[in-house]
């Protein structure tokens, strides 16, 4: 059993925070093949302004994340900040109350968080973007809950299906993002922005069970 | 890369200050949000005009700030989208209390920032935003599966065009409809004849043969339709042109004709270019109301040019006579 609270979701984030620094160039060598090369050094700059808050000066862990999601949004720019900073705020505004975290409270505020990112995006699995790592770790996770698994195994179960999605991109053509205007040639690469959201759920289920 | 700075990373937040020391006696700036302002904004009454993009392009966007055209631009880094927080920071500064209009181009960073610096400030401030879309490259042939057709010289024109309807104080709902009425009339295509090279990479993005050209280049480096042997002026004039006339229909009314620098091409090519330009339009019975050539919307150190033609009716030709003074952009007054 997880207690919620800012330290929690801080844990969160600065285990992410040296996943994407060590990654930074991995992430924007994909993003060199079929963007503008500059994910991994974006992410990084925003994960090392998220790093210098202080969980102590928020009252709850929704407090603190939504104030990493604005973090992101003023720090990473392009897309990704955007799209980031999305995913937290919607996530965090769906958290239950500091206390208990279930499996299933976290299920909700998991379906939120990519609502919110789908909706920005405008984009659905299948487009090669970081819709297709969440979309299976969402439904691997509610598979696993439903199932009577607890948070560290829901999680667990997410990751997993979070790296398959993230590899299950290398084949599609992009149809959303600077990647589309390549067409055909955005074929056999990864998605940087698939790949970093993988860390994300990789990063969680290290950190929150 | 040879290139006049000081440091890769410093290198919009120094042309700010460049600008600064040239324009200032017009021009305000807040360094902290890389927002360029009217001196005189925000101006009661009148309908706020703020654009923006990543920085590489000028003088677009900061160099049409000014009368009758923008009331702030924000400047991103090099070729990155401006966060919302200086979006915000724009908006409510131009805010006159008949509401502010972002003027976007299609790009995934730039609309994203955009959307949600307009739910964030009509939130915190109670300011009405709207949106205008800018998407006029023809060389993006399937919007279906992209992420839709770029931004490019219609934006420029719009900025005009919608900057003197504003000046006459036309409303919020009057402005949008313009623009979205110049938007959908005008189509352009553009070529590059070399790479530009970022600041930070260091090295041309991409690479062209001596004979070679890129037919459908965006303002990015990002690839074009196809890559061709270099033609002569006459050849690429007619291929631009036909890419334009093939999607849009442009006998019913006169055009506003735009041939746009794209950095590195000399005035001498694109009056030439216009020249041919104007021949093939005359052609294909389309009168030309009015032009403008140069390099208004650049892609840094690239060689190349893009064409935009636009539907211009009575209103649209007055609103471009209209007096303007910009930094990029004068007559009139």
């Amino acid at each position: 059993m997880s207690t919620l609270d800012a330290q929690l979701m801080a844990n969160w984030m600065a285990d992410l925070h040296g996943v994407i620094d060590v990654n930074a160039k991995m992430l924007t060598d994909l993003d060199r093949q079929i963007g503008d090369a500059d994910h991994g050094s974006n992410m990084a700059r925003g994960m090392k302004a998220v790093a210098a808050l202080d969980a102590g000066n928020f009252d709850s862990a929704a407090a603190y994340l939504k104030k990493v999601g604005m973090t992101l949004v003023s720090t990473v720019g392009g897309a990704a900040g955007p799209l980031y900073g999305t995913f937290l705020l919607r996530f965090a505004s769906a958290l239950p109350a500091d206390g208990e975290l279930t499996a299933n409270q976290f299920a909700v505020a998991l379906s939120a968080g990519i609502d919110g990112v789908k909706a920005r995006g405008k984009a659905e699995e299948g487009d090669k973007t970081l819709v297709d790592t969440l979309e299976p770790a969402l439904r691997a996770f509610e598979e696993a809950a439903s199932g009577g698994s607890d948070l560290a195994d829901s999680l667990s179960a997410a990751a997993s299906a979070a790296a398959e999605g993230r590899d299950a991109t290398i084949p599609l053509i992009a149809r959303k993002g600077r990647a589309s205007y390549l067409g055909d040639r955005s074929r056999d690469h990864q998605d940087p922005g698939a790949t970093s959201m993988a860390m994300v759920i990789e990063s969680a289920a290290r950190t929150l069970s | 890369m040879k290139k006049l700075i000081n440091d890769v990373d410093t290198v919009v937040a120094d042309a700010l200050r460049g600008m600064e020391a040239a324009l200032s006696d017009r021009l305000r700036f807040d360094h902290e949000n890389k927002v360029i302002l009217r001196k005189d904004a925000p101006k009661q009454g009148k309908v706020g005009l703020v654009s923006g993009g990543g920085s590489g392009h000028e003088p677009m966007h900061g160099g049409f700030v000014g009368l009758g055209m923008l009331d702030a631009a924000c400047a991103g880094e090099v070729f990155t989208s401006p966060v919302p927080d200086q979006m915000m920071a724009a908006t409510a500064a131009v805010d006159g209390g008949a509401g502010v209009l972002h003027i976007v181009k299609n790009y995934t960073g730039d609309v994203m920032n955009f959307d949600m610096a307009a739910e964030m400030v009509a939130e915190a401030e109670g300011v009405r935003v709207e949106s205008i879309v800018t998407n006029d490259d023809v060389a993006v042939q399937d919007s279906l599966y992209t992420a839709g057709r770029r931004g490019v010289g219609v934006t420029v024109l719009l900025e005009k065009i919608v900057g003197a309807a504003a000046e006459q104080g036309r409303d919020l709902d009057a402005l949008l409809e313009l623009a979205k009425k110049v938007n959908g009339g005008g189509r352009s295509m553009g070529v590059a004849l070399t790479s530009c090279t970022v600041p930070s990479a260091g090295e041309p993005t991409f690479s062209l043969e001596e004979d070679e050209m890129e037919l459908g280049i965006g303002i990015h480096g990002e690839p074009g339709r196809e890559r061709v042997k270099l033609g002569s002026a006459r050849e690429v004039a007619g291929m631009l042109v036909e890419a334009i006339l093939a999607d849009l229909d442009f006998t019913g009314s006169p055009v506003i004709a735009f041939v746009n620098g794209l950095g590195a091409t000399p005035l001498l090519e694109q009056y030439l270019m216009y020249g041919e330009i104007a021949r093939i339009l005359e052609g294909n019975g389309i009168t030309i109301a009015r032009n403008l050539v140069g390099s208004y919307m650049t892609s840094l150190d690239m060689a190349g040019l893009s064409v935009t033609l636009l539907q211009a009716d009575d209103d649209i030709v007055k609103l471009w006579d209209a007096p303007v003074n910009t930094p990029g952009l004068r007559w009139g007054c």
